[in-house]
């Protein structure tokens, strides 16, 4: 399973991090604390792979964006880059050629995102289009949601 | 007035230095808090949003966690998604604030209305889910799994099962079928899901592996339809349909193949398609064919199904992407326990990998390496590492290190491979040799005379090329063997060259000069200076025209401020005043039982080699302690030679256990370990008819306290009447203790033993030994004290007093008072009875004395002793001791 997905800027700047394991935010900052430098360090042409502790961290640059997931050591490492990829490809989607800061103003919905993807620390949805689907549908219902406040308090 | 979201990043992203950036936030927390306060609601997501990105950039956000509770109570869809995600990212599970949101779950999970509420509430239970959440909430969660829930919901219901058996493993009965029957689901996220919580079952509870197993015509089935192109675009990735299901389905078959050779059978067709058709241009078909080889080598497979997997590997350890070669040898670690030979063909290739520049690579092929050698393979591959040992990474030098030195040790073909190898890694990488490996080695030295010289030439040469960077380990060995072995070196005593070694003429001067360099050059090392100081007095008994320069160069030390060199040279020096026993103290030492001394420290060590003496053989290999115990047998006639032997026995397995000798243990170990060897062969001496020798062998021999106590005691036995007075156990215990402390116990007399007073004089007292003295001896009654100063403060001393009877006779009403003056205290304890049996019938009684004036004036007492005699007449002595040794 996924232990957590943490998405870190090339500076070190952590942009998201969903944590599936429980780590209480003492552990969560040491996590992040000692694991930025260890994939920061590594040069490019390495293999996306590396032993941490008891678990495996596989990870993968984008531009200038880190996406990062503790695996179990068991895990199949490429099918977990194929899951930060699809996780990629559906961001790039929903932000129309997604940048880093896309991410930092709405970061709020790059969870949502998430969410449709992942679930504890497993894949739900292996479909693009579905997840597509169904975060649109529910930003509809918040918009339709704001307007009806928004109406509501034109009424009054 | 709240700011917008937007804004607060901006005005973060604008600070430019992190002060400003903690004015900025602790300013809008203040707002936040006012805001909370106040029950704003209109804006009570945003501020929770808000609070989000406070807590992503590290700072506490405690004050707000009840807002997402309240978002969650909340009725519409977009404060229940905002109030969700806070709660996932702001609280962890074991926060007791989770409690309160069950309700609001329960609720949520049973929303008719809005399908995407009752997802929220399933994301957040499978994400954050406690112990007493998964309690409460299991039944609503299976409920969610029905077919009647849309695949929307029940794709996120078995996930949230996953965490819920987790949790709680109890609850997993519920979910067994359930599980098995989304496999039968039309939506492939549905199914996916659905082997995911098998795949988590069977993980908690391996037993219902039978129970699973009927479902493998229906994997094979969907993955079969996986296999052909283009049935559900949707899923498409570079031309594979759905690569996440299938490996999650290989991972399925996997688990119910193993072991059962039925199953297997049934999935092999699948598997070699899979195995066949998968494209491996694209990372998605190799996650999908890594997958197959683990399934394939992970159930009963036939062979041709295997060949095909291990060739799948052979492409991919080729493979020019880092990832596939990682996975490659990742595969081939767990593979090596089913089958050797496949992986032994890619040999080659793993050992290059070994080299490769990135450190996961690396680590993997070194794992794989060192499953792949075995006895026919260990030259080459020995030799590979080695090679890249000299170039390899600092960081990745003691891993390195450590896994030759184990694979030396344990795949040796023989004993010279053995020295030669570790000799080579102690020279490349002699830092990040463990001090163990070294003594190992050593201890399989001295039982291997037919090396004993060719090691000593090759250690003389690897120090001599290097005596400025050799590191401490390689050093302390080389000094050792050279101590040991020394006069070997002459061609003229070292006996024939073996096959292939350089022939080397060295003169015994140049033994001396090479100790002198290392002292030289390694002055400030305690440790390297105690072991030359040892080496160079075994030296005086092997080259005997280097005696003058060897006495000098260990003088030089009597002045030395570390403590322990000083020790040793004043020691050392002592015993040139003995020439009549000084080769035999210095005789070389016994060979060291193998099996016993790996048994005890959990070492592996080289399979004993042919003409090399066998490890458990006794015998001839214990020579010397066999010598000293066959002393012991001539001089105490009286004992039966039964016990005796016993006790020879036990002498040399005493040494044969001392953490041998020597090398590394630093400081007081080879002291300890020669000095009792030394001991034994005073013993020899004494018992050989030295008259009045006993203070001698107390001032010369550096014993630690508690042993030279005993070998005395062994003495009484040779000399008294009663042999049974000593029995073996009493030798081992004590040298038990000292063996399993190491140095610190060595170290501690010694360090409280040297006052502050001139060296010389000193060098008799500063002996960490027990004397013992007879204090008082009269009408056929003994009392002996033996002495022991206090660790930590030397003006106290603890006094044994052991009064012996050797009447024919009984004694009775013995007591025994004692009268100090007024500058030191005593403390009398009650003496163990008042009885003297005949013959030999021993009273004992502790008392410590505290000598305030302790360096002035010496130790004094006045003995009064009353009892009654064979004849029952009252007999009172009075008696003054004053030989106490000096230091007292």
């Amino acid at each position: 399973m996924i232990h957590f997905v943490i998405l870190m800027s090339r500076q070190g700047k952590v942009r998201l991090a969903k944590w599936y394991s429980t780590y209480n935010m003492k552990e969560r900052a040491r996590v992040v604390k000692e694991i930025t430098p260890m994939i920061l360090a590594r040069p490019l042409k390495l293999c996306n792979f590396l032993d941490w502790k008891n678990i495996k961290l596989v990870y993968k640059r984008y531009a200038s964006l880190y996406f990062v997931c503790g695996v179990d050591a068991g895990d199949n490492e490429l099918i977990t880059l194929e899951i930060i990829h699809e996780f990629v490809e559906v961001l790039d989607r929903y932000f129309q050629n997604v940048c880093e800061l896309d991410l930092i103003f709405n970061f709020h919905k790059a969870y949502y995102i998430l969410d449709e993807l992942l679930v504890a620390g497993e894949l739900q949805e292996p479909s693009k289009k579905a997840i597509h689907k169904h975060i649109h549908d529910q930003d509809e219902l918040v918009e339709k949601a704001k307007n009806g406040t928004a109406e509501d308090g034109q009424a009054k | 007035m709240s700011i917008r979201l937007r804004d607060l990043i901006k005005a973060v992203r604008a600070c430019k230095t992190a002060a400003e950036e903690r004015e900025v936030i602790a300013k809008e927390s203040a707002a936040l808090r006012e805001a909370f306060r106040e029950q704003d609601q209109s804006y009570r997501h945003r501020n929770v949003a808000k609070l989000m990105y406070i807590h992503m950039l590290g700072y506490h956000t405690h004050f707000g966690q009840m807002e997402t509770l309240k978002l969650i109570a909340g009725s519409g869809f977009p404060e229940k998604r905002m109030g969700y995600l806070g709660l996932m990212i702001l609280l962890d599970e074991r926060q007791e604030v989770l409690m309160l949101v069950t309700n609001s779950l329960k609720m949520d999970l049973n929303n008719q209305k809005n399908g995407y509420i009752v997802g929220l509430a399933l994301v957040a239970l499978g994400n954050i889910c406690s112990t007493e959440m998964a309690r409460d909430l299991a039944p609503d969660v299976e409920k969610l799994m029905d077919p009647a829930s849309p695949p929307y919901i029940r794709k996120k219901a078995a996930l949230c099962a996953i965490r819920v058996v987790k949790k709680v493993p109890e609850l997993l009965d519920q979910f067994v079928t359930k599980a098995a029957d989304l496999l039968n689901d039309r939506n492939q996220a549905v199914v996916l899901c659905g082997v995911t919580l098998m795949l988590q079952i069977l993980e908690l509870d391996g037993t219902l592996v039978d129970k699973y197993r009927p479902t493998v015509p229906s994997l094979c089935r969907i993955l079969r339809s996986l296999l052909q192109s283009g049935v559900s675009p949707e899923h498409d990735i570079g031309g594979i349909t759905n690569p996440f299901l299938q490996v999650k389905l290989l991972r399925l078959l996997r688990l119910l193949g193993r072991g059962h050779a039925e199953s297997s059978d049934a999935m092999s067709d699948i598997l070699a398609q899979v195995a066949s058709n998968i494209e491996a241009n694209r990372n998605a078909g190799n996650a999908i064919l890594y997958e197959c080889v683990q399934t394939i080598m992970g159930i009963e497979s036939i062979g041709g199904l295997r060949v095909l997997a291990i060739n799948i590997l052979g492409r991919f350890l080729s493979n020019k992407d880092n990832n596939i070669r990682y996975v490659a040898l990742n595969t081939l670690a767990k593979v090596v326990s089913v089958d050797t030979q496949a992986v032994q063909r890619h040999r080659a290739t793993i050992v290059e990998c070994v080299k490769d520049a990135d450190v996961s690579i690396r680590r993997r092929a070194l794992e794989l390496v060192y499953s792949l050698v075995n006895e026919g393979n260990i030259r080459t591959l020995t030799k590979e590492l080695l090679d890249y040992l000299a170039v390899s990474d600092t960081e990745f030098k003691p891993d390195l290190t450590a896994k030759i030195c184990m694979l030396i040790q344990r795949f040796a073909p023989d004993r010279r491979w053995y020295l030669d190898q570790l000799l080579a890694v102690m020279i490349q990488a002699g830092a990040y040799v463990k001090d163990e490996v070294a003594r190992t080695m050593l201890v399989h030295l001295t039982s291997t005379p037919d090396l004993q010289a060719y090691a000593t030439r090759a250690f003389y040469r690897a120090l001599v090329s290097n005596v400025d960077g050799a590191a401490p380990t390689l050093l302390r060995a080389a000094v050792w063997v050279i101590g040991e072995y020394g006069e070997m070196l002459l061609p003229s005593m070292g006996g024939p060259l073996l096959e292939g070694e350089a022939p080397m003429a060295v003169s015994d001067a140049e033994v001396v000069s090479l100790l002198e360099t290392v002292l030289r050059r390694h002055r400030s090392e305690p440790v390297a200076v105690e072991h030359v100081l040892t080496a160079a007095m075994k030296l005086t008994a092997r080259l005997p025209a280097q005696v003058a320069r060897l006495k000098t160069l260990i003088a030089r030390f009597t002045t030395s401020a570390q403590l322990e060199g000083q020790t040793r040279s004043c020691e050392y020096g002592k015993i040139f005043g003995h020439e009549r026993i000084r080769p035999q103290l210095l005789e070389r030492m016994p060979a060291l039982d193998e099996a016993e001394y790996l048994r005890t420290n959990n070492l592996e060590g080289p399979p004993s080699a042919p003409g090399s003496a066998a490890p458990s053989s006794g015998g001839a290999r214990r020579a010397n302690g066999a010598s000293s115990g066959g002393a012991l047998v001539t001089a105490a006639n009286t004992a039966a030679s039964a016990s005796a032997a016993t006790k020879a026995h036990t002498g040399s397995d005493l040494i044969a256990g001392l953490d041998v000798l020597g090398v590394g243990g630093g400081g007081g170990v080879p002291a300890a370990s020669k000095t009792l060897v030394d001991d034994l062969h005073q013993l020899d001496a004494l018992l050989d008819g030295v008259p009045a020798a006993a203070p001698l062998a107390a001032a010369v021999a550096p014993a630690p306290p508690v042993v030279t106590d005993d070998l005395l005691n062994l003495l009484d036995v040779g000399l008294g009447p009663s042999p049974a007075a000593a029995t073996p156990t009493p030798i081992a215990d004590p040298m038990a203790s000292i063996l399993g402390g190491t140095l610190t116990p060595m170290a501690a007399p010694a360090a409280a033993v040297a006052p502050p007073v001139p060296l010389v004089a000193t060098a008799t007292a500063a002996s960490p030994s027990a004397p013992t003295i007879v204090a008082w001896q009269q009408h056929g009654l003994i009392v002996t004290f033996t002495l022991v100063k206090h660790p930590a403060n030397p003006a106290c001393t603890d006094i044994l007093a052991i009064t012996t009877n050797n009447n024919p006779t009984d004694i009775t009403d013995f007591t025994m008072q004692v009268a100090v003056p007024k500058f030191m205290q005593i403390k009398l304890e009650p003496a163990s009875g008042s009885l003297l049996t005949a013959r030999g019938g021993a009273v004992t009684q502790k008392m410590v004395i505290n000598n305030t004036q302790h360096g002035v004036k010496p130790l004094v007492m006045r003995l009064r002793i009353i009892f009654n005699s064979a004849s029952g007449q009252s007999v009172e002595e009075l008696a003054e001791v004053a030989n106490f040794p000096p230091g007292f």
